[in-house]
């Protein structure tokens, strides 16, 4: 290595931290900051209509977990949270890995096409997600609800005699999810697929390797970056989905953020919300932690 | 682009330069503040009336309590106000400021949550009761089975408004207790009957004016003057009053203690309590409002809808919620998330 | 030879499925924009053609300074968030990791670990403390709650494009005695430019988006065009509310046009 280089490294090394201050200083004001106060409410006496009493407690990490009847006042396992939790989990699951699923293939196409067709579809993919949220999912409403689009086409189409009864259960959640956060996946899959250098591809296939091998040895190690700030970006928001639960859900069934958003609302339980705030907070940090590990490790491998 | 730019940087500045000339912020309901009512203020007074939204009592709440909003009124729904009056938030208002404080209708002058109504002026009014369509059930539609023990027409088509506290109520008052109540018994029954009632619900929303009048929903709990409408749109949709007990509800206007625009807000209250005025905010949002005389002024299809007139027979069974203890809003929200797991 | 990387371009399959994305996520656009030329007020049921919805949005006061309000909040924010998320960026893949690194990683995406609810309610007492002591209630705290939010969703894309990325050619630039500035204007940033962009989009449509966090810091006044319809939402979306998402859409469209045209002919 020559001198200048080694000059380089030291003063990417110095620069680094510098770099991320703006960061750092701006999320310390305007998101992470601001959170030590739910930590610190957490511990506190819910107030009688609403915010909190100054009073040391733990009576909400208790309620966490155990839950005391309200008629008889016996203890048992809190499972209204487990199940929320679970559900939560799982719908958040699902939607990642059907975004991955439609939007690998989707980021591949965009990232193959001539360039400038490529910025067109880039174009194509966000346009839709200028319309607010809230509009969105109410036009989807309008597609699955039992008298609109879908249900009309199949019923004149006659595929099926009966129309179907997708809206307001989790199914239409995940739809809904996956519609929303589907650009989050697309985005950054195309990010990391555009990097890469097809000639890669034609070098596996001249040395005889399988589809299969040329998608394990090649394609997956450079295209692991993108999938993994893809998940990212769709998982942990779908966790504290808030919004479509509620439209195409009908609200029958919570999800985590619905249940927090009611302890801050009309359950005047902030202590309770906090607490909870903070246990989604570390399960997602741990999860975050033990992802990005699994997926640096793997790339050792290759 | 001269014109951008200023717009740009009148934004940017916010509310604090401008609220010196003329100005007034109104924190009112979303889709609840007519837009007429506020033009003709303006020609009145020169005074230019800005509405923030909101979509829930709490959130207000929590918003004028952490402060420096910059709001003038706000209009708490009536189990709020006492709230807002402990905590010091709402200022007491003076009368001789208000020389139109006499049109407020008797039967809501000395009302629970404000006798005499030093702090409130009566904005809208109306009742929580059950939306129905005649095409799906033509039985009874007075009464809260219709979503607490369902007929088997209407099994998996209710809906129900996710309105933790009315919704309890109703079920309260179904198994013959009250709103607020501690009584375990009672609050035990209730739950049991949301609870066994809960599969045959369609769902839990808002959004039922469109809903109802498209016939995506043939029955839910709803707010009488959304049923309305609703019923302008699709004349199947009928309106029920549950003999059982129904909450009541009004919002009105109060003065926020730290007001800037003082003087302007007292000119918008009195304003409000003119007859005419009245009528245009009834007219909008299709509620009934609290100033006599107003009737004349109002639009001819309200005057005698019956969603907006209660029925004799059934205007003993209207109650007014009351503001729930603390141990009775516990008992609430444990219902309310075994309902909702 | 040229033939066979053809078809991998073209892996089986995959044209159909990005076509069919392209299909669904077109359908409730359409729908929506259909509905804002329906002559009845709902926007399930059609009952004829209209213009009317338009100039009438444009004419209800609330709605116009609440979609101009969301644009500068938006675009000010994105901005911010894309540039100092490119910064952390830079600074966080290019170097061995460390403890450090993980731990800014994880502050980074902090803003997507809590429900909105969580961070609204704790920026509600925060910022309002600030306001009473200040007395300034401009719409400096929303885009500070904005540009703080949308860091993650600008810095991930970017994080994704710059890993792995080749650092020869930036010691290759420092080799021929290019200053740091000309590394990073000639070498880096070119690099970086397609996550950057990619960055810089996803941020503005998050902003776009916000209800929750709004809702909580707005100040009177203040309303953005998803604060203001989320308020309406007993009362369900109005065909006036689509006409106005419709004419943004046109406007998105139009304004991204002219800049695909713009790049094609220096092209």
């Amino acid at each position: 290595m020559s001198t200048d280089s080694d000059r380089l490294e030291r003063q990417r090394n110095r620069n680094g931290w510098l770099l991320s201050t703006p960061a750092l200083v701006l999320l310390a004001f305007g998101a992470t900051g601001p959170l030590l106060i739910m930590f610190v409410y957490s511990f506190l006496e819910p107030g009688k209509y609403g915010n909190v009493i100054w009073e040391f407690s733990t009576k909400a990490w208790f309620n966490v977990f155990v839950q005391r009847d309200i008629f008889d006042g016996t203890l048992s396992p809190a499972d209204a949270h487990l199940t929320i939790l679970w559900r939560s989990v799982k719908l958040s699951l699902m939607t990642t890995i059907f975004t991955f699923i439609v939007g690998f293939p989707t980021a591949w196409f965009i990232a193959t096409r001539p360039p400038r067709m490529r910025t067109l579809l880039l174009f194509l993919i966000t346009i839709p997600f200028w319309t607010n949220l809230l509009i969105r999912t109410f036009a989807i409403n309008q597609i699955i609800r039992n008298e609109g689009l879908l249900n009309t086409l199949l019923l004149k189409l006659g595929i099926i005699n009966e129309p179907l009864l997708i809206i307001y259960s989790d199914f239409a959640v995940f739809i809904g999810m996956t519609y929303v956060y589907l650009p989050l996946m697309v985005l950054p899959l195309f990010a990391s697929i555009d990097r890469f250098d097809m000639r890669l591809v034609e070098a596996g296939y001249d040395l005889y390797a399988s589809r299969w091998q040329v998608l394990k040895r090649v394609i997956v190690p450079i295209v692991k970056p993108g999938i993994i700030s893809g998940s990212i970006l769709v998982f942990i928001p779908s966790l504290g989905a808030y919004v479509t639960p509620r439209i195409l859900g009908g609200g029958r069934n919570m999800m985590i953020g619905n249940f927090i958003e009611l302890q801050f609302g009309q359950g005047r339980n902030w202590p309770l919300g906090a607490a909870l705030s903070v246990i989604l907070l570390l399960i997602v940090a741990v999860a975050l932690v033990v992802y990005v590990r699994f997926a640096n490790r793997g790339d050792s491998n290759v | 682009m001269k014109k951008m730019l200023t717009a740009v940087a009148v934004l940017l500045a916010g509310t604090t330069l401008a609220s010196a000339e003329g100005e007034l912020q109104l924190f009112n309901w979303g889709d609840y503040t007519s837009p007429e009512l506020l033009a003709k203020f303006e020609a009145e007074t020169g005074i230019k009336v800005t509405v923030t939204d909101y979509d829930s009592n709490d959130t207000a709440l929590a918003k004028i309590e952490a402060g420096g909003g910059g709001y003038d009124l706000v209009v708490p729904s009536a189990n709020y106000v006492p709230i807002y009056v402990e905590k010091g938030l709402i200022q007491k208002l003076d009368l001789s400021k208000l020389s139109n404080h006499g049109n407020i209708a008797p039967e809501w002058m000395d009302v629970t949550w404000d006798p005499g109504r030093t702090f409130t002026i009566p904005w809208q009014w109306g009742s929580t009761g059950i939306a129905v369509n005649s095409d799906a059930y033509s039985g009874d539609i007075n009464t809260s089975a219709i979503f607490l023990d369902p007929p088997p027409e209407l099994v998996g088509k209710v809906n129900v408004a996710p309105e933790m506290n009315d919704i309890l109520s109703l079920a309260l008052m179904y198994v013959g207790g009250e709103a607020c109540t501690e009584d375990t018994e009672v609050l035990k029954k209730a739950r049991d009957v949301l609870v066994a009632a809960k599969p045959s619900w369609l769902s839990m929303d808002y959004g039922m004016t469109e809903k109802l009048a498209a016939n995506d929903v043939v029955a839910s709990t709803y707010w009488n003057g959304a049923v309305f409408r609703a019923r302008l749109k699709n004349d199947k949709v009928k309106y029920g009053y549950p003999k059982e007990g129904f909450p009541l509800w009004m919002d009105s206007v109060a003065l926020l203690s730290d007001a800037k625009n003082v003087e302007e807000a007292y000119k918008f209250l009195d304003f409000i309590m003119v007859p005419e005025n009245a009528a245009m905010v009834s007219a909008f949002a299709r509620y009934a409002n609290g100033i006599s005389g107003s009737d004349a002024f109002m639009p001819e299809d309200m005057k005698d809808a019956p969603e907006i007139l209660i029925p004799d027979e059934f205007k003993s069974a209207g109650h007014f919620l009351p503001t729930c203890s603390a141990k009775a809003q516990e008992y609430y929200t444990a219902i309310w998330t075994e309902l909702q797991k | 030879m040229f033939n066979r990387s053809f078809s991998i371009s073209r892996l089986p399959g995959f044209t159909t499925i990005a076509i069919l994305v392209f299909v669904m996520l077109y359908l409730p656009i359409a729908m929506l924009v259909v509905f804002s030329f329906n002559s009845g007020t709902s926007v399930a049921i059609w009952e004829g053609f209209t213009l009317e919805w338009y100039p009438r949005a444009w004419a209800n006061e609330q709605v116009k300074d609440a979609t101009i309000r969301s644009l500068i909040i938006a675009s000010t924010a994105s901005v911010i968030a894309t540039i100092v998320a490119t910064m952390a960026a830079l600074a966080t893949t290019r170097r061995k990791q460390t403890r450090g690194q993980t731990f800014v990683y994880i502050l980074i995406n902090q803003p997507l670990m809590v429900p909105e609810i969580v961070t609204a309610v704790a920026l509600l007492i925060f910022f309002a403390s600030i306001k009473v002591a200040t007395g300034y209630q401009g719409l400096g705290y929303l885009i500070t709650a904005h540009a703080a939010f949308c860091i993650p969703f600008a810095y991930l894309p970017i994080r994704a494009r710059l890993e792995g990325m080749d650092l020869t050619l930036e010691t290759a630039a420092a080799d021929l005695y290019a200053t740091p500035w000309q590394t990073f204007r000639y070498v880096t940033l070119p690099l970086v430019m397609p996550g950057a962009i990619a960055g810089l989009m996803l941020a503005f449509v998050t902003s776009l988006d916000d209800v929750v966090i709004t809702l909580f810091v707005k100040s009177a006044g203040q309303d953005t065009l998803p604060t203001y319809m989320l308020a309406q939402i007993r009362r369900a979306v109005t065909t006036e509310v689509n006409a106005i998402s419709t004419l943004l859409l046109g406007l998105t469209v139009i304004m991204l046009t002219a800049f695909f045209l713009l790049t094609r002919k220096r092209n």
